[in-house]
C-alpha cells in the first residue's frame, strides 16, 4: 500500500512503534472460574455467577493459567516475579460484568525480556519485551439497531498482555516482531494464536521523530490491529497521517485511534474526559501472586527446544538443508512429528522430503494439521516409519509407496506389506521373472532395440517404460535398469 | 421480649427426639411473624417449614447435626438459592440469588433452618439500618431508638427472642454495634476465618461475617459451624478451625494478661460505658488476670483510614450494579443514561460512599488517600501486634454510647462514622473482636467489647464467657 | 479541602451517578467534610509504604465446572433476547 509514499516518509522520520499483544491463554477453564473457554459455543452459555460478576461471588485464579503466563513469560526472556500483585481496573461497558477488569498494574507478573526477529536481509534484532501479565478477558459486544448485544461467553478467558519495548522502527518490522511473537507462543502451546477466533489482538503505540533525533515524539495509540494483514496497513495509515501532520508544521494529538480495516483508516475513538481514569487499585479479592524461584525453574526446564534452535540443530545434526530445518520447525507439533518419524527411520533427509510431502498433502487434504497428540495426524509414526523401512528393501517402490500411503491414511494405518499384496503393488525384484518380462519387451521392439545398439542408448529410457507397463508399475526400477543395459549390452 | 431457648438447648432436644424441627421451626415462624420491629426484609415460611422437616428426617437416620433443628436468621446481603438477596437496595429488589452462600451450605448441613433474611443499611452501609431502602429497624429496647447497623435486623431479631442466633456481617463495626446496641452477643472473626463467597461485598478486605446470640456458647457453637478455609474464597485461612464451645465454661483468668488500650478511655466515652468496661477489668483481676495498661497510638486515625480504604473498595465492589445482567434497570434510550439512571436508584449514603470511593482513587489523588490509608493501616495492625507481645486479650468499650434515637444522626454522616470508632481498629487489622452485653444504661444495653490476636477466637470465648457467667449470676455489673 | 462542584460532577461521572442539583450540592459540602476530616492521616508518619500480606494464593486445577443451568441466569436479566444480554444502544 502506497510504498512509495512511506518510503518519502521513512526518508524523513523515523516511526518509533511499540505493540502491545493480548494473547488468550489455552486452558480449558476461565482463569477465575470453571467456565468453559471452548471457542463457538452458543451465546452466553458459558457462563455462570462468578463470570458474570453476580452479587458475593469471588474469583479464584486458575493454575493452569498461571503456568502458561510464566511458560510465555521465560521463553521471552523475562524475570518472573515472586511476588506480583493483582489489581482492578474500572471502566463501565456492558461487556465487563463488574465495572472493573482483573488485570496486573504496578507489580506485573514478569518484566525485561526479548524477542528475536530476523528482518528481509537476515539481520537479526532483538527487540525488548517490557513486561508480561495475567488478566482477564472481557466478554463481545455487537451493536444492532435495536441495541448492543452482549455474549459473555469470552468473559474471563485467561489472556497474557505482553508489552514490548518501542524497539520497532518500521510496520515491517512490527509484522515481523507479531508473527514471530506467534510463532514462539503457538511454539510453546501457550495460545492458539487464531487471529480470527480473537485469541491473539494487537494494539499499537506509534510515533514519529525527525531522523537523528534521539526523543520519542506524542504517540498515539492505534486499537484493533487484529490480523496479520492489516498490521502494516494500519501502521502505515498511521505513520502517514503523523507525517503530513508534521510537515503541516501542526502537532500530533495524543489520543486513541480505532483501526477500521474495512475502510483501511484509523479514527479517533470518542475522547470522553474520564476515559482513562482507571482508578487501579491492588484486588483485595487475591492474595499476591507467589511464583518460587522451584517452580520458575520447574517451568523453564520443561520448555520446549525453541523453533530457530531446533531447526539449527536439524541442519547440523540431521543434516537437513536448511530450507527443510525451516519448514519443518514451523509449528512445534510438525517438527515432533518428523523426530518421531526419524526416530524410528534414521535417514533423516528421506522422513524430511515424505514430512514435507506427502504427509502434509495428505493432512491438508484432510482438514488436518500434521501431530502427535492426542492422536496422531494424519497417520503414525510407526506405520510410516514402516513404509519407508519396506521401501527401502526394495519391496515396495516409490510410485506405489505414495499410493500405500494414502491407502494407510485412509484406513488409519496397516501393514504396508499387506496393503501391496491386497492390491498388487508389490515391487517385482525376482531377477529370473524380470528377465522373462524384459526378453518379452525387447523382442516386441526389435527395431529399437537394434537402434540402442546402434549407439542411441537414450532408448534404455524407451524400454524401462514398457517394462514397467507390462508389470503395471511393479518392477524394481534399478534392477529392469540393470538386466537392461546387459541385455541390450 | 420472648425468653429465648438456646441453639444448644433447641440442637440438644431435636437430635434426642424431644422435640422435632418442624415444632421448633413453626415456633419460630410465629414469632418472626409477630415481631414489629422492621427486622426481617422476608420470612421463608414454607420453604423454612420444608427444610425443618428435612432436618428431622436426617435425625431420624441417625446424623449427628451440630444445630439440629435450630432457627437461624440471615442477613439480607448473604446469598440464599431461590430468594432475594436484596442488601437493603432498591437496585436488587428483583433479584434471586441462584447460589448459596458458603456459611449458608455449612449452616444446611449442620441442620440449621433459615426462617427468614434480616434488614441491614443499604449494602451494609451505615450504622443504624437507617439506611435501609425497606425503613429502619427498631430497638426492641426501646421502638424509637435505632436497632445499630449494619446487621440491625439480625441483632433485633435475636434481641427479640424471634431466633436464638443470627448471621451478620462487619466491615468496620456491623455486628459488634448492634449487638451492643439490642444487649446481645456479636462476633467479628479474624479476617479469612469464614468464607465471604456469598456475601456481597463492601470493603472486600475489611468484610467478615459474624454471628450474633443470645449466649456466649450460642455465638461459639454458630462459628464453628460456618468457619474454616474454602475453595471459593482464596482469602481464607488454612488453619483447622478449633473447637470453640466446648468447655469454655472452665476457663478461669489466673495468669491471663489483659490489656486495656488507654486510647480508647478518653474524651467522648459514656461514662456509663467507661465504668461498665472497668467493672469487667476489675472481675477479671478479681480472677487473677494481669490487667495491663497498653497504648494502640493510631486509634484516633482508624475512622478516617476506615473511611478511605473501605469506601475506595466499596466504590469498585458497585460497579457491577449497572443494569445490564440482573436486578434494577431504570428506562432509558441509550447505554450512558441507562447506567446514570439505575445506578441513581443508590440510597443517599451508598452514593456519598461511591463518591468518595471514586474520588480518593480518580487520578491525581491515589496516593494522597489511598496509598496513605494503606499506609496508617499498616501502622494500625503493627500497633496490635505490638500489643499482643504484652496482653492476651484487650478489654473495651464497643461503642461510645447507647442506642441513639431514630433520626437524630441520619443528617450528619460524619458523626455517624464516628460511632464505629472503637470497632473499625479490628476490621482494620483483621483481628477477632466480641461484644457482649454488660449491664444498661436506663434500660439500654451497653457493649464490652473484647479483642484478641488473630484467630485467638476460643480465648475470646472463654473470657466472654467468664463475664458472662459473672453477669448470669448477678454479681456485677 | 473544598470540593467544587464541577469536581463533584466529574466524580459522579466517573462513577456513573446522575446527581440532582441538591445532591450536587449536598455532596459538595458532605465530601469536603469528610476529606477534611480524613485530611488528620498527613500528619502521620508512614514513610515506610505498606508491604502487601506474604504471598499465599490457594489456586484452582484447570479443570472446568460447568454452571449446572446458565438459563437460571439469563432469566435475571432485565432484557434478554435470542440468548444475548441486551442493553440499549451505544450513542457517540
Amino acid at each position: 500500500m502506497k510504498a512509495a509514499e512511506l518510503d518519502l516518509v521513512l526518508d524523513r522520520y523515523e516511526p518509533v512503534i511499540g505493540l502491545e499483544v493480548h494473547a488468550q491463554l489455552k486452558t480449558a477453564s476461565k482463569i477465575f472460574c470453571g467456565c468453559a473457554t471452548t471457542y463457538g459455543a452458543p451465546p452466553n452459555t458459558q457462563v455462570c455467577p462468578v463470570c458474570l460478576g453476580y452479587p458475593g461471588v469471588l474469583p479464584v485464579l486458575n493454575a493452569g493459567a498461571v503456568e502458561l503466563a510464566v511458560t510465555a513469560a521465560l521463553a521471552l526472556g523475562c524475570i518472573v516475579h515472586e511476588t506480583s500483585l493483582f489489581a482492578r481496573k474500572h471502566y463501565f461497558y456492558p461487556d465487563l460484568p463488574k465495572g472493573y477488569q482483573i488485570s496486573q498494574f504496578d507489580r506485573p507478573l514478569a518484566t525485561g525480556g526479548s524477542l528475536a526477529i530476523v528482518l528481509d536481509d537476515d539481520a537479526e534484532k532483538s527487540i525488548g519485551i517490557t513486561r508480561v501479565h495475567l488478566e482477564e478477558d472481557a466478554g463481545k459486544s455487537m451493536h444492532t439497531e435495536s441495541g448492543t448485544l452482549v455474549d459473555f461467553n469470552r468473559c474471563g478467558t485467561p489472556l497474557i498482555e505482553i508489552v514490548s519495548e518501542p524497539d520497532l522502527r518500521s510496520p515491517r518490522e512490527a509484522y515481523l516482531y507479531l508473527r514471530s511473537l506467534k510463532q514462539t507462543l503457538e511454539y510453546l502451546e501457550v495460545s492458539d494464536c487464531n487471529m480470527e477466533e480473537g485469541s491473539l489482538r494487537c494494539d499499537a503505540n506509534v510515533s514519529l521523530r525527525p531522523v537523528g533525533r534521539s526523543e520519542f515524539g506524542t504517540k498515539t495509540e492505534v486499537k484493533n490491529v487484529n490480523s496479520f494483514r492489516y498490521v502494516e496497513d494500519a501502521l502505515t495509515f498511521e505513520i502517514e497521517r503523523q507525517a503530513r501532520l508534521l510537515e503541516a508544521g501542526e502537532q500530533v494529538v495524543h489520543e486513541t485511534r480505532l483501526w477500521d480495516s474495512g475502510r483501511g483508516e484509523a479514527r479517533p475513538m470518542r475522547s470522553k474526559e474520564e476515559s482513562h481514569d482507571y482508578r487501579y487499585f491492588p484486588e483485595p479479592d487475591l492474595e499476591p501472586l507467589a511464583v518460587d524461584a522451584m517452580m520458575s525453574e520447574g517451568i523453564r526446564s520443561r520448555l520446549p527446544e525453541m523453533p530457530r534452535v531446533r531447526a539449527a540443530r536439524l541442519v547440523t545434526e540431521h543434516g537437513l538443508p536448511a530450507y527443510d530445518a525451516d519448514v519443518l520447525t514451523a509449528t512445534r507439533a510438525l517438527a515432533d512429528y518428523y523426530e518421531a518419524v526419524v526416530e524410528l527411520f534414521n535417514r533423516p533427509k528421506e522422513v524430511s522430503n515424505w514430512v514435507m510431502g506427502e504427509v502434509l498433502r495428505l493432512a491438508n487434504e484432510r482438514g488436518q494439521a500434521v501431530r502427535l497428540e492426542p492422536t496422531p495426524q494424519p497417520i503414525a509414526p510407526a506405520d510410516l516409519a514402516g513404509l519407508l523401512e519396506n521401501k527401502q528393501a526394495g519391496k515396495i517402490s516409490g510410485s506405489a509407496a505414495k499410493e500405500v500411503l494414502a491407502i494407510m491414511v485412509e484406513e488409519g494405518g496397516g501393514d504396508p506389506l499387506a496393503i501391496i499384496k491386497g492390491r498388487d503393488l508389490e515391487q517385482i525384484s525376482d531377477a529370473a521373472t524380470l528377465e522373462t518380462e524384459i526378453e518379452a519387451v525387447i523382442e516386441a521392439h526389435p527395431e529399437e532395440a537394434e537402434a540402442y545398439c546402434g549407439g542411441k542408448v537414450g532408448l534404455l529410457g524407451f524400454f524401462v517404460g514398457q517394462v514397467m507397463k507390462r508389470t503395471k508399475g511393479q518392477a524394481n526400477p534399478e534392477l529392469v535398469n540393470q538386466i537392461l543395459r546387459r541385455k541390450l549390452g | 421480649m420472648t425468653p429465648t431457648v438456646s441453639a444448644t438447648a433447641i440442637s440438644a432436644d431435636v437430635r434426642s427426639g424431644e422435640t422435632s424441627a418442624v415444632d421448633v421451626v413453626d415456633g419460630a415462624l410465629e414469632r418472626v411473624a409477630d415481631l414489629d420491629l422492621n427486622a426481617f426484609l422476608s420470612v421463608r415460611a414454607k420453604a423454612a417449614r420444608t427444610d425443618a422437616a428435612d432436618v428431622d428426617r436426617r435425625v431420624a437416620e441417625g446424623e449427628s447435626l451440630a444445630l439440629a433443628g435450630v432457627p437461624v436468621a440471615v442477613k439480607d446481603n448473604i446469598a440464599l438459592r431461590d430468594g432475594p438477596t436484596t442488601c437493603g437496595s432498591r437496585l436488587l429488589e428483583p433479584y434471586v440469588s441462584p447460589y448459596d452462600a458458603t456459611v449458608v451450605m455449612r449452616l444446611k448441613a449442620a441442620g440449621a433452618v433459615v426462617v427468614g433474611k434480616t434488614n441491614l443499611d443499604e449494602f451494609a452501609m451505615g450504622s443504624s439500618t437507617e439506611n435501609s431502602a425497606y425503613g429502619p429497624t427498631r430497638n426492641p429496647h426501646d421502638r424509637d431508638r435505632v436497632a445499630g447497623g449494619s446487621s440491625g435486623g439480625s441483632a433485633a431479631a435475636v434481641a427479640a427472642g424471634a431466633v436464638p442466633i443470627a448471621l451478620g456481617s462487619s466491615t468496620g463495626g456491623s455486628v459488634r454495634q448492634p449487638a451492643a446496641f439490642c444487649g446481645v452477643v456479636g462476633v467479628k472473626p479474624t479476617y479469612g476465618r469464614v468464607s465471604r463467597y456469598g456475601l456481597v461485598a463492601f470493603g472486600s478486605s475489611f468484610d467478615q461475617i459474624g454471628t450474633l446470640a443470645t449466649s456466649v456458647e450460642d455465638a461459639a457453637r454458630l462459628l464453628e459451624v460456618v468457619a474454616g478455609s474454602d475453595p471459593l474464597d482464596a482469602t481464607t485461612r488454612p488453619e483447622p478451625v478449633e473447637e470453640l464451645a466446648a468447655d469454655i465454661d472452665s476457663w478461669e483468668p489466673r495468669g491471663a494478661r489483659i490489656g486495656w488500650p488507654k486510647e480508647y478511655f478518653a474524651t467522648g466515652l459514656d461514662p456509663d460505658i467507661r465504668r461498665a468496661c472497668e467493672t469487667a477489668l476489675q472481675r477479671l483481676a478479681a480472677g487473677g488476670a494481669e490487667i495491663v495498661e497498653v497504648s494502640l497510638p493510631h486509634t484516633e486515625s482508624g475512622v478516617a483510614v476506615y473511611y478511605i480504604v473501605a469506601i475506595a473498595e466499596a466504590s469498585s465492589n458497585l460497579a457491577r450494579y449497572d443494569g445490564v445482567r440482573y436486578g434494577f434497570r431504570a428506562p432509558s434510550d441509550d447505554l450512558q443514561s441507562m447506567y446514570f439512571r439505575t445506578r441513581a436508584a443508590f440510597g443517599a449514603e451508598v452514593k456519598r460512599r461511591i463518591m468518595l470511593g471514586t474520588y480518593v482513587l480518580s487520578a491525581g489523588y491515589y496516593e494522597a488517600f489511598y496509598g496513605k490509608g494503606t499506609a496508617v493501616r499498616a501502622r494500625i495492625t503493627s500497633d496490635f501486634d505490638a500489643a499482643w507481645d504484652q496482653v492476651d486479650a484487650l478489654v473495651a468499650p464497643t461503642t461510645p454510647t447507647p442506642a441513639f434515637k431514630i433520626g437524630e444522626k441520619i443528617e450528619d454522616p460524619l458523626e455517624m462514622y464516628l460511632n464505629d470508632i472503637y470497632t473499625v481498629s479490628a476490621n482494620l487489622a483483621g483481628i477477632p473482636a466480641i461484644s457482649i452485653p454488660y449491664g444498661a444504661i436506663d434500660g439500654l444495653p451497653i457493649g464490652v467489647q473484647l479483642m484478641g490476636p488473630p484467630l485467638s477466637e476460643r480465648r475470646l470465648f472463654e473470657v466472654a464467657r467468664f463475664l458472662e457467667r459473672d453477669v448470669d449470676s448477678g454479681s456485677s455489673p | 479541602m473544598k470540593i467544587t462542584p464541577e469536581e463533584v460532577r466529574h466524580i459522579a461521572r466517573l462513577a456513573r451517578l446522575e446527581l440532582t442539583a441538591d445532591e450536587v450540592t449536598r455532596f459538595q459540602v458532605e465530601l469536603s467534610q469528610i476529606l477534611d476530616y480524613v485530611a488528620q492521616l498527613e500528619d502521620i508518619e508512614s514513610d515506610v509504604s505498606a508491604e502487601p500480606p506474604p504471598p499465599d494464593q490457594p489456586l484452582r486445577q484447570d479443570v472446568v465446572k460447568p454452571c449446572a443451568d446458565p438459563s437460571t441466569l439469563h432469566r435475571q436479566a432485565p432484557d434478554f433476547v435470542d440468548g444475548l444480554f441486551r442493553v440499549p444502544r451505544v450513542v457517540e
